[in-house]
């Protein structure tokens, strides 16, 4: 809610719905995923009813995710095109996770990590999506010869794995910019917050002033 | 408690030791190709003892029947004309599951105890415990287990282990009216075969050898073929099988690394926080703004 009339509007109710369920589909695709990817992590399958309803759903977690995460993707993928000072930005982004941000080229809506950020996730998820396809056996798998099931059984495990690190990265970050949770759960930020971490598209939205 | 549990020498999706405090010898059934007069015989009395019944099929012109393994067909006669040195060869392979010493099936398994090798070698599927992802089938070098479509669930030959569990031979053991199939310990086995490639060698086929594949640990479902150097001539026996190098990156390289990984990260960004701090809006800033709530 927005409860001062001089907040900013950083996403609409329509992008934070979707984002929180690209969320909860995450989560649901990454735990049911990881019990079949590593023997330690099988009892996750509890969580989804016992290893056969996992085997079953964890596909269509990940159809419902890919769609999810399309969206956001289309929605975005304008505002996280790559600019010279988004790479400034990204080559100096040591002095920020130092802990002084003083010295950060002005970022935009999106500052560079996130935009890197964006780009890596849209390429590990169509890795994901389509190495999913090649192995999933109830309606694919019978396309493809051993050779290509087995090769997408890697990269199917490698993407997952990284995309996991991404989110992992992702989350972190959230936590660690104070307010940001804030603004993808509740849409409206402070413009001391706008100015301090997005100070280029704060001016944008405020045309400069206060 | 059935006995065989305790003799479990691995167990697909388990990192602790399996139950194998009892010890059996090492078993092998040895096919010898160069005595089949393709019967089969061992594929009814698979279907018997078992009680699989497949569907009846159609004639594809060829006398193998049915055309492929299936969920209910553990073993099949694979037929195969060749021109050899010596002519015209007719080659019949009774195909079925290899009970590698190293199996790919197990290693690819991600469902605790679905597949298990016991210490007598034989490879065993517990249906109850399979989930249906059919990655076993992704790390077999043999193209063996089958996925039902009738419960999702794998089968493929068990090398009779119920039999083999109370000192029975498998039910094509018993049932070869040639004694084309034999079943004993490993090193019977191996004798037995030495005797047959030398009788194989003075009747003119220099190349008779065992199929014994050493890159999967060797099987323990071994023959006898009168050109060890072409198994290729036998429906496409493999020559150098082996897991595929895509399967082992999958099952030995990524787990651990990934896990850990994952677990560094977690960490770093734990101790991120509480050496560097949370990420706030500047007092210059807020004073700015202090208007703002």
């Amino acid at each position: 809610m927005k409860n001062d009339p001089k907040k900013l509007m950083r996403y609409t109710p329509s992008e934070r719905a979707n984002h929180w369920l690209t969320a909860i589909l995450f989560f649901l695709a990454a735990l049911s995923g990881l019990s079949f990817f590593q023997p330690l992590y099988y009892p996750l399958t509890l969580l989804f009813a016992g290893g056969v309803w996992t085997r079953i759903l964890h596909p269509f977690f990940g159809v419902l995710m890919t769609v999810s995460f399309g969206i956001e993707f289309f929605n975005y993928r304008q505002l996280n095109v790559m600019t010279p000072t988004d790479w400034e930005w990204l080559s100096r982004v040591r002095q920020l996770v130092g802990g002084d941000d003083q010295n950060m080229p002005e970022a935009g809506k999106f500052n560079g990590g996130q935009k890197l950020l964006f780009w890596l996730m849209a390429v590990f998820m169509a890795l994901l999506i389509l190495s999913g396809i090649v192995i999933w056996r109830a309606y694919f798998s019978f396309l493809f010869p051993v050779g290509l099931i087995r090769f997408a059984s890697v990269i199917h495990a490698a993407s997952a794995a990284v995309m996991i690190g991404l989110i992992i990265f992702h989350i972190y970050a959230a936590i660690w910019m104070k307010e940001s949770i804030g603004a993808m759960l509740y849409g409206w930020v402070r413009r001391a917050w706008a100015k301090q971490h997005h100070p280029a598209w704060y001016r944008e939205m405020t045309g400069g002033g206060k | 408690m059935a006995l065989q549990s305790l003799d479990i020498i691995r167990r697909s999706a388990t990192s602790t030791h399996p139950p194998d405090q009892r010890k059996t010898q090492e078993v092998v059934k040895l096919i010898d190709v160069s005595k089949c007069i393709g019967c089969k015989a061992c594929q009814v009395a698979c279907m018997e003892w078992n009680d699989t019944r497949d569907v009846i099929g159609t004639n594809h012109g060829v006398l193998d029947n049915p055309a492929d393994l299936t969920e209910d067909s553990w073993t099949v006669m694979r037929y195969s004309e060749v021109e050899t040195d010596r002519g015209l060869e007719w080659l019949i392979r009774k195909d079925g599951c290899m009970h590698c010493g190293d199996p790919g099936c197990l290693k690819a398994c991600p469902a605790p105890g679905a597949i298990v090798q016991y210490s007598n070698g034989i490879v065993d599927f517990h249906e109850e415990n399979c989930i249906g992802c059919d990655y076993c089938l992704t790390g077999c070098p043999f193209n063996i287990p089958r996925l039902s479509k009738k419960d999702s669930k794998v089968y493929k030959c068990t090398l009779c282990s119920d039999r083999v569990a109370v000192g029975l031979e498998p039910a094509c053991v018993k049932t070869c009216p040639t004694g084309a199939i034999v079943f004993g310990t490993k090193e019977d086995m191996l004798r037995h075969a030495e005797e047959r490639i030398a009788d194989l060698k003075s009747r003119g086929y220099d190349k008779a050898g065992i199929y014994n594949p050493q890159r999967v640990g060797g099987t323990h479902v071994m023959y006898v073929l009168q050109h060890a150097d072409k198994p290729e001539m036998y429906h496409g026996l493999p020559k150098d099988p082996s897991i595929s190098a895509m399967v082992s990156l999958w099952k030995d390289g990524a787990k651990p690394l990934a896990s850990m990984a994952l677990g560094l990260g977690i960490l770093g960004a734990a101790l991120h926080y509480v050496t560097k701090g949370p990420n706030e809006v500047s007092e210059e800033n807020e004073k700015e703004f202090k208007d703002e709530k």
